[in-house]
């Protein structure tokens, strides 16, 4: 009996430079996609709610689109498709690649948080705004999502924390993060248990504070009604 | 007064209708709007047309919108021998898997809710692990990690197939968000129903059976489908690990065959957001009907409403 398949943590200590790398490479994807993603989501959110019927069909249609089709497709569309078929990828790396996929995706998310957090924002205060002469995109600048952030924290949070765990997926584009890791310790060292928990352990560490962190900023920073 | 009822009716519904306008953060347009928004209507177009046309133009310098690129999908054999059994590997994977979820979601979701702390902590860290750590991951170590522990171990290897590793992985992180969404369901019934309930005599497993999992059923079974959608677009996962399913044969078996990535991609794309779309469809229906019947005493949760951080994320029932 070999019990190093439930107890030997040592491929961490020898491959540990390699499993920092990809611990960092995951943040770093995280934290790109998540600014990426919410400056698209926002945009996207304001076509939905714009007074022009085409902009708002092409934000319902993104949305429709891109929620709806697998994150393993989009990316490797983004890979073999933008990256190989276009020659993009002699400008853009696998890292970019992976985090326009990961963003295009993540955006039809955030703006669907987005517009349900829209929806609590009071009838008043759109109405208020507009009597006072603001135009469509001064009130929902200065008055509706500015409160609408606020109430749409909470699914936004989970929004981003499903987003650090699909960042795993971008192994389909090539992209090195802590899955593709996993997965050649896996092949070199065999499929253990120590190995898996360690990488499970690693995606807690970012999941679970964040969730926590979340839950803290959406009661501090809920509009009291 | 027979004359004025249709008007009443007619001015409730108009009030209705203005209240459902005014949702939207702009007043009806007048003359001047009207004109801005003919603008930004006529500006719109012109920007996504130039996209289309950069991205479209620059597929077909590739080549990727030849007529024999998309041939093979008029022919029969395409769809025999690729398309469609793939559909069935991943509706086979997608269904199993979801049977097994709902039954992992029901018994974690009240072991996590017992009395006892012995249940309800175990219930709670598997819950809580499953959840916490991407699908992939796991995807990943059941397909592999049973054959090697087992040798480790002196055992005979199991054999895992793909299949297995698929179906179990998906059981695994969407039953426990479904437990979580079981549980949140009967804790957002009011406490008057498991009051009554008890002094009316009946047990606890009375309770639960014949008041409490009924009513939250109702309540969640639109943020249960939009868990479902997720199962089924999770299962494209498979992919990676070679299980036989539709993104592997549509964009790797096809390509390979035919050079038509693109294509292939766009035509699987649509498969998709047609099954979704339709599950998603169903969620928006029965979330209607649930609405309208006043069987259950629990508020109407959106199917958003649980924080159900999932791999393809929770989501409204308009759309997956």
């Amino acid at each position: 009996m070999n019990w190093d398949v439930l107890l030997d943590f040592s491929p961490f200590s020898k491959n540990w430079d390699a499993v920092l790398q990809s611990f960092w490479a995951t943040i770093k994807l995280s934290l790109m996609t998540g600014i990426l993603s919410l400056a698209l989501g926002t945009l996207l959110v304001s076509m939905r709610v714009s007074p022009t019927p085409v902009l708002r069909a092409f934000g319902t249609f993104y949305v429709n689109t891109f929620r709806n089709t697998p994150l393993t497709l989009i990316l490797l569309f983004a890979s073999f498709g933008v990256g190989d078929t276009l020659g993009l990828n002699k400008v853009l790396n696998t890292y970019w690649l992976a985090v326009f996929g990961m963003s295009a995706y993540t955006a039809a998310f955030v703006c669907e948080a987005l517009r349900s957090g829209i929806n609590t924002v009071p009838l008043g205060q759109a109405e208020a705004a507009r009597a006072i002469g603001l135009t469509f995109t001064q009130s929902l600048r200065m008055i509706i999502l500015p409160q609408a952030f606020r109430s749409s924290v909470a699914p936004l949070g989970s929004v981003l924390i499903a987003m650090m765990k699909n960042t795993t997926v971008a192994l389909v584009a090539g992209y090195v993060e802590m899955a593709a890791q996993m997965k050649q310790m896996f092949e070199e060292d065999g499929a253990t248990l120590p190995i898996f928990l360690g990488f499970a352990v690693g995606f807690m560490v970012l999941t679970l504070p964040s969730g926590l962190l979340v839950s803290w900023l959406s009661k501090r920073l809920a509009v009291a009604r | 007064m027979t004359t004025t009822a249709p008007e009443s009716t007619a001015r409730v519904s108009r009030r209705t209708r203005r209240k459902a306008d005014a949702s939207v953060l702009f007043d009806a347009p007048g003359p001047r709007a009207r004109f801005r928004n003919n603008i930004v209507t006529g500006i719109a177009v012109l920007v996504f047309l130039a996209l289309l046309y950069v991205v479209l133009r620059r597929f077909d310098d590739k080549g990727q919108f030849e007529g024999k690129l998309w041939k093979p999908f008029v022919k029969v054999e395409t769809w025999t021998d690729y398309i469609i059994p793939g559909l069935g590997g991943t509706l086979k994977a997608a269904a199993l898997a979801a049977v097994l979820a709902l039954l992992f979601g029901v018994f974690f979701g009240l072991g996590r809710m017992s009395d006892h702390v012995w249940v309800r902590v175990p219930c709670a860290a598997v819950v809580e692990f499953f959840r916490a750590i991407p699908l992939l991951l796991l995807i990943f170590f059941i397909f592999q990690g049973p054959a090697t522990i087992a040798n480790g171990l002196g055992r005979e290897a199991p054999h895992i197939s793909e299949f297995t590793a698929v179906v179990g992985g998906l059981m695994l992180y969407n039953g426990s968000v479904l437990a979580e969404i079981f549980r949140s369901g009967i804790q957002s019934l009011p406490r008057g129903q498991s009051e009554a309930a008890y002094a009316l005599g009946l047990r606890k497993s009375g309770v639960m059976r014949l008041i409490l999992v009924p009513q939250a059923v109702t309540v969640m079974l639109p943020a249960i489908i939009s868990q479902l959608v997720v199962l089924l677009k999770d299962s494209a996962l498979g992919y990676i690990i070679a299980y036989d399913e539709l993104l592997n044969e549509g964009l790797r078996a096809l390509p390979g065959k035919y050079g038509n990535l693109i294509p292939a991609a766009i035509v699987i794309a649509v498969i998709y957001i047609l099954m979704n779309l339709a599950l998603g469809r169903l969620a928006t229906y029965l979330e209607g009907r649930s609405r309208r019947s006043k069987k259950s005493a629990g508020a109407r949760l959106a199917p958003d409403a649980p924080s159900t951080p999932g791999m393809g994320m929770d989501q409204g029932p308009a759309a997956n």
